[in-house]
C-alpha cells in the first residue's frame, strides 16, 4: 500500500506499538525544570544526553545581558540559572545566555543542523512543529512528556490521523509564506487540525524558502495540528549541507532523505485543496489566530461564537477597513519570523524609510547567530537608521515573559504567531503580520498593503 | 499519579469556546520551577472580570477546543491544584489533553448537547470504569483510549510502564543506530 511521508517516519520509529522512539529532544528552561526534578527523585538518569540540546530563550532578557547575574527579574534569573545546573548534573548540551549559540529553540536546531529530514523530534513547546518543515515528524509535548523522553528517549502514542493540504497556483508578489499559513487558518479555524498531522504540498510550498517553510509549518499548531511537515528537497539538502551538525557522508544521507515523500496514491485522512493565487497579505483582527482577513478589507461583523468578545478586546469596530487601523508598537520577532531571511525581508521594505513618530518599533533577532549574520550584512544599520529598536535574541515579546511587553490598550503589528488575549502583555492587543507587512506598518503607523506600497 | 475512577459533584461552567492556555495560567505564572501550587493563578485575568463565577468543584464544563495554544502544562496543573478532578468538553487542543491524562486530571469529550445538557444540570457522575457520565437523571457514554483509561483507573506511572519495554527499546537502539546528529558533540 503506498505511504505518506508520515506513515514513512511513523514507521520507522516504532520501538514497540505505541512506543514511539525520538531522535531529538530540545529543552528550553521553561517546561523543563520540573522534568528534572522528577528525574532527580526518582533516581533517573537522562538516557541520551547526545540526542539532547538545551538552551534559553523564553525568559532572556534582549537588552544585550550576557550572562546571568545581569538578568534582573529574579525569577527569570533562577528559572535560567536552574537550567544550566539540571544541564551540568545531567550531562545535557546547552547553550544558556551569553553562548554565541543561544537562541529561540527552534531557530537553533535548523541553523546549527542537528533538525534533519526523517527525525523524530520533540520539544516542551507548542511551536516544536516549526522542524516538521524539513521532513521531519515534530511536535510539542507538556512537561510530564519532557520527563518521559528524558528517562527513556521514546514517547508513549497512538497514531494521529493524516491531513494533505495541497496549494494550488503560485502566491502573488509580496505574499508570503506568513500570508499562506494566516490564510489557511482562517479558513480552516482555529481547531481545525485537531487530531491531525499535516502534509503541507504542492508548487506554492516548493516554491518557498527553508525560512518560508518553517514559517507555514511553525503555525501548523495554531491551526490545532499536531504536527505539520513538507516533503524535503533540493531546497532543504541545501540547507543542510555544511552546518556543522550535518552528515558527515553527506551525498548517503541525502540518498536516503530522497526517499521520504509521500507515494502516489497514498490515502490521507482528509485532503484540502486552497489556491495560493487567491491569498492577500493577511492581518489579523480578533484574539484567536483564525480571526485573519486580507489587508484590503475591513474589520468583519461579529459571526461566530467569541467574535463580539474579540471586538471587544481589540478595541476595534466592525466596518473598519484594516488600512486605517493604527498602530502604537510593532515587534519582528519570534520563532515564527526572525530568521536571517525575515530580517532581509523586513530590512529591504524599511530601507531609506523612518519609522512613524508615533510608533515604537523593535527587531529581536531568532539567534545569536542571526543577529551576528545580521549585523555581518549591515541590516542593524539599516533597522537603527529608520529608528527601529535593534535587540538581542530571544522569544521576547512573542509572550512577554522577560521585560519585553504591551501596555495595557496598546496595539502592536506583531511577525508572531499568538493573538491571545493578552499575549503580549496584559491588555495589550496583538496583530499578527508578515514581516514586510510589519515593516511597511512601522513606517506608515497603520497597516498598508505592501503590494501597492513603496 | 493518584488513580481516578468516579467523579462526582458538583459542575463548574465555563461556557466559552477555544478556551487557550495562555488564559489558563498566563506567563508570569510559568517561570516558577515547582509543579504545586497554580491553583491560586488559574485564569488570573479573567477572574478578575465582572461576574466571573467558578466555583471550586469536581468537575469544569467547558466550550469546545479547550486548552489551545501553548504546550505548557502549567495550565493542567492549575486546574488540578484549584481542585478540578475532570473536565468534560466536546473537544480539546491535543497537546492539552494528553497533558491531562499524564497527571490523573480526567479529560472527557460528550456531544456538545450533552455538554449543554450537563452544563444545566448543575451536577454531575462521571464513571471512568464504565464510561459514562450521568446528569440530570441522563446516562451517556463517552470515549477514551484504552491504555489512557488503563492508567488512569490505576494511576500508573508513564516512565515505569515504558522501561517494562527495555529491552525492545535497546534492540531498537542497537539495530537502527542513527549516525547523528550527535549533540554532544557540537561546538561550545
Amino acid at each position: 500500500m503506498p505511504k505518506t511521508l508520515f506513515d514513512k517516519i511513523w514507521e520507522a520509529h516504532e520501538v514497540a506499538e505505541g512506543l514511539l522512539y525520538i531522535d531529538l529532544h530540545l529543552v528550553h528552561e521553561v517546561t523543563s525544570p520540573q522534568a528534572f526534578e522528577s528525574l532527580r527523585l526518582a533516581g533517573r538518569k537522562v538516557r541520551r544526553p547526545d540526542r539532547t540540546l538545551a538552551t534559553a530563550d523564553h525568559n532572556v532578557p534582549t537588552d544585550g545581558s550576557t550572562s546571568l547575574p545581569m538578568v534582573s527579574d529574579p525569577l527569570s534569573r533562577k528559572q535560567i540559572a536552574t537550567l544550566e545546573q539540571n544541564c551540568e548534573e545531567f550531562g545535557v548540551p546547552v547553550y544558556s545566555i551569553g553562548s554565541a549559540r543561544q537562541g529561540i529553540v527552534h531557530v537553533i536546531g535548523p541553523e546549527i543542523g542537528v533538525t534533519q529530514p526523517g527525525m523524530t523530534i520533540v520539544c516542551g513547546d507548542s511551536h516544536t512543529s516549526t522542524h516538521g518543515a524539513f521532513g521531519a515528524l515534530a511536535f510539542g509535548i507538556g512537561t510530564s512528556e519532557v520527563e518521559h523522553v528524558l528517562a527513556t528517549q521514546t514517547l508513549q502514542q497512538r497514531k494521529p490521523k493524516s491531513m494533505r493540504i495541497r496549494y494550488e497556483g503560485e502566491l502573488g508578489p509580496g505574499v508570503t509564506a506568513k500570508d499562506l499559513i494566516l490564510g489557511t487558518i482562517g479558513r480552516m479555524g482555529v481547531d481545525g487540525g485537531v487530531g491531525y498531522v499535516i502534509e503541507y504540498a504542492g508548487p506554492a510550498i516548493e516554491a518557498l524558502s527553508m525560512e518560508g517553510r518553517m514559517t507555514v509549518c511553525n503555525m501548523t499548531i495554531e491551526g490545532g495540528g499536531r504536527a505539520g511537515m513538507i516533503a524535503p528537497d533540493e531546497t532543504t539538502f541545501e540547507w543542510v549541507r555544511g552546518r556543522e551538525a550535518a552528515p558527515e557522508d553527506f551525498d548517503a544521507a541525502v540518498a536516503g532523505w530522497r526517499e521520504l515523500y509521500t507515494e502516489d496514491g497514498a490515502e490521507f485522512d482528509r485532503e484540502i485543496v486552497i489556491d495560493a493565487s487567491e491569498i492577500s497579505p493577511q492581518v489579523s483582527w480578533g484574539t484567536n489566530p483564525a480571526m485573519v482577513t486580507d489587508v484590503t478589507s475591513a474589520v468583519p461583523e461579529p459571526a461566530g461564537e467569541g467574535d463580539a468578545r474579540a471586538l471587544e478586546y481589540m478595541g476595534l469596530e466592525a466596518g473598519t477597513p484594516i488600512e486605517e487601523i493604527r498602530l502604537d508598537r510593532v515587534f519582528i520577532g519570534s520563532c515564527t519570523n526572525a530568521r536571517i531571511g525575515d530580517l532581509r525581508e523586513a530590512a529591504e521594505v524599511i530601507r531609506g524609510h523612518k519609522v512613524a513618530s508615533t510608533v515604537n518599533a523593535m527587531v529581536v533577532p531568532g539567534s545569536a547567530q542571526v543577529k551576528a549574520q545580521a549585523e555581518s550584512e549591515g541590516l542593524d544599520e539599516v533597522f537603527r537608521a529608520a529608528g527601529f529598536d535593534w535587540r538581542s535574541a530571544g522569544c521576547s515579546m512573542c509572550l512577554g515573559m522577560n521585560p519585553d511587553t504591551l501596555d495595557p490598550g496598546e496595539r502592536c503589528a506583531s511577525t508572531s504567531n499568538r493573538n491571545f488575549e493578552g499575549r503580549q502583555g496584559r491588555g495589550g492587543r496583538t496583530h499578527l503580520v508578515s514581516p514586510r507587512m510589519a515593516a511597511a506598518a512601522a513606517i506608515e503607523g497603520r497597516f498598508v498593503d505592501i503590494r501597492n506600497w513603496s | 499519579m493518584e488513580p481516578i475512577n468516579v467523579v462526582e459533584g458538583p459542575v463548574s461552567v465555563l461556557d466559552r469556546i477555544d478556551v487557550d492556555t495562555d488564559q489558563i495560567m498566563p506567563k508570569q505564572f510559568l517561570k516558577r520551577v515547582e509543579r504545586s501550587g497554580f491553583g491560586q493563578y488559574l485564569f488570573f485575568d479573567w477572574a478578575k472580570e465582572p461576574g466571573w463565577d467558578l466555583p471550586k468543584n469536581p468537575i469544569l464544563v467547558t466550550g469546545r477546543n479547550f486548552g489551545c495554544g501553548s504546550s505548557r502544562e502549567h495550565a493542567p496543573w492549575g486546574l488540578e491544584d484549584y481542585g478540578f478532578k475532570a473536565i468534560v468538553a466536546p473537544s480539546y487542543a491535543d497537546i492539552f489533553y494528553s497533558n491531562c491524562t499524564k497527571i490523573g486530571l480526567l479529560p472527557v469529550v460528550l456531544p456538545e448537547e450533552q455538554v449543554k445538557a450537563v452544563m444545566a444540570a448543575g451536577e454531575a457522575r462521571i464513571d471512568l470504569e464504565a464510561q459514562t457520565v450521568t446528569a440530570g437523571g441522563e446516562s451517556c457514554p463517552f470515549e477514551i483510549d484504552q491504555e489512557t483509561k488503563r492508567r488512569l483507573l490505576n494511576g500508573l506511572d508513564d516512565i515505569g510502564v515504558t522501561l517494562l519495554q527495555d529491552d525492545a527499546l535497546a534492540a531498537y537502539e542497537q539495530g537502527r543506530e542513527r549516525q547523528g546528529p550527535v549533540t554532544t558533540g557540537l561546538l561550545q
